[in-house]
């Protein structure tokens, strides 16, 4: 199976490469453009066919590695 | 007095730690590798800076994984001394040994510069020779230093005595939470900052007011243990 893991930035966090980029969007003309927040995509293979042990442990992987909860959320997504 | 430097794959403040011991304090001081199993012999336990496993993923994630770390929360409940600086901080604070977390400086810059900071709690192991509220001087040096925690943990770090150093007046160069530079866990007994002492221990670097956060630690020990303290 192969797991795509999103991880971003809490809301209530900062993100200051966010805020940079939408600066340099603006400079480029793209006033249209409001928030921007940057995360991080990850593309795990498994070795397994459980859809049910996958997501189980997708969601460890995560707690403990892969996000940072004090600062991150996470999300992710399974496909067969 | 027994110090371990810790040493992981991309530190780079690990001789300056070992050095600062050596030269202020004159004791005995050892590297260990990050693949050490026994930290039980050290009295003393320092998470020098730098960049662990090239900071992949976030600073200090993957650090905070190897083997010796679990030597070091074994210290950390046995109440031995652990101080993380830099990246060292980040490291503890990934392990769960100290609250919040370490992210990018809210400027984007790597800030590399003298830093005033305010001894915010000097009833503490690591800083019982500086004056309660004196403004020492200081080197910061990372692109990673904003500290955050959520508002319960900062009430909790408050009314703990938990926040050990603060950038003085209007200096914050990161964006930390409460101008917060270093904090302790709930025991006192582990620290960690992101201003690097061990690179002010003498004034031909620019400050030697670091060295006292070395002989606090000494004479801490020294109390606990029974021996003469130095004056």
């Amino acid at each position: 199976m192969k797991a795509t893991v999103y991880v971003t930035i809490k809301e209530n966090v900062l993100d200051p490469q966010g805020v940079a980029v939408k600066g340099g969007l603006h400079s480029l003309g793209f006033n249209e453009v409001g928030k921007v927040r940057i995360g991080k995509y990850l593309e795990i293979e498994l070795d397994t066919n459980d859809r049910a042990e996958a997501e189980a442990r997708l969601k460890v992987m995560c707690e403990k590695l892969l996000a940072n909860t004090v600062v991150e959320d996470y999300r992710f997504e399974l496909e067969d | 007095m027994k110090f371990a430097v810790l040493v992981f794959p991309g530190s780079n403040c690990d001789i300056d730690c070992y050095k600062a011991v050596e030269q202020t304090i004159g004791q005995e001081v050892d590297y260990v590798w990050h693949t050490a199993t026994d930290l039980s012999s050290y009295d003393c336990i320092l998470v020098p800076g730098g960049f662990s496993y090239g900071d992949y993923l976030r600073c200090g994630a993957i650090a905070r994984f190897a083997n010796v770390m679990n030597e070091v929360q074994k210290a950390a409940e046995a109440g031995k001394y652990i101080l993380g600086i830099c990246n060292g901080f980040q490291i503890l604070t990934e392990a769960n040994l100290l609250p919040g977390a370490l992210i990018r400086n809210n400027g984007l810059k790597f800030r590399c510069h003298q830093s005033p900071l305010e001894v915010v709690n000097n009833n503490n192991p690591f800083t019982r020779d500086f004056e309660q509220g004196e403004i020492i001087n200081i080197p910061i040096a990372h692109g990673e230093g904003n500290y955050f925690c959520d508002d319960e943990t900062l009430a909790e770090l408050q009314a703990n005595n938990q926040i050990i150093f603060r950038y003085a007046g209007d200096t914050n160069p990161n964006g930390s939470v409460d101008n917060i530079a270093g904090v302790s866990n709930k025991a006192g007994n582990v620290v960690g900052m992101m201003p690097h002492p061990e690179r002010a221990v003498s004034d031909i670097l620019g400050s030697a007011d670091g060295k006292r956060m070395f002989t606090s630690i000494l004479n801490a020990w020294r109390e606990q243990h029974g021996t003469a303290i130095n004056g």
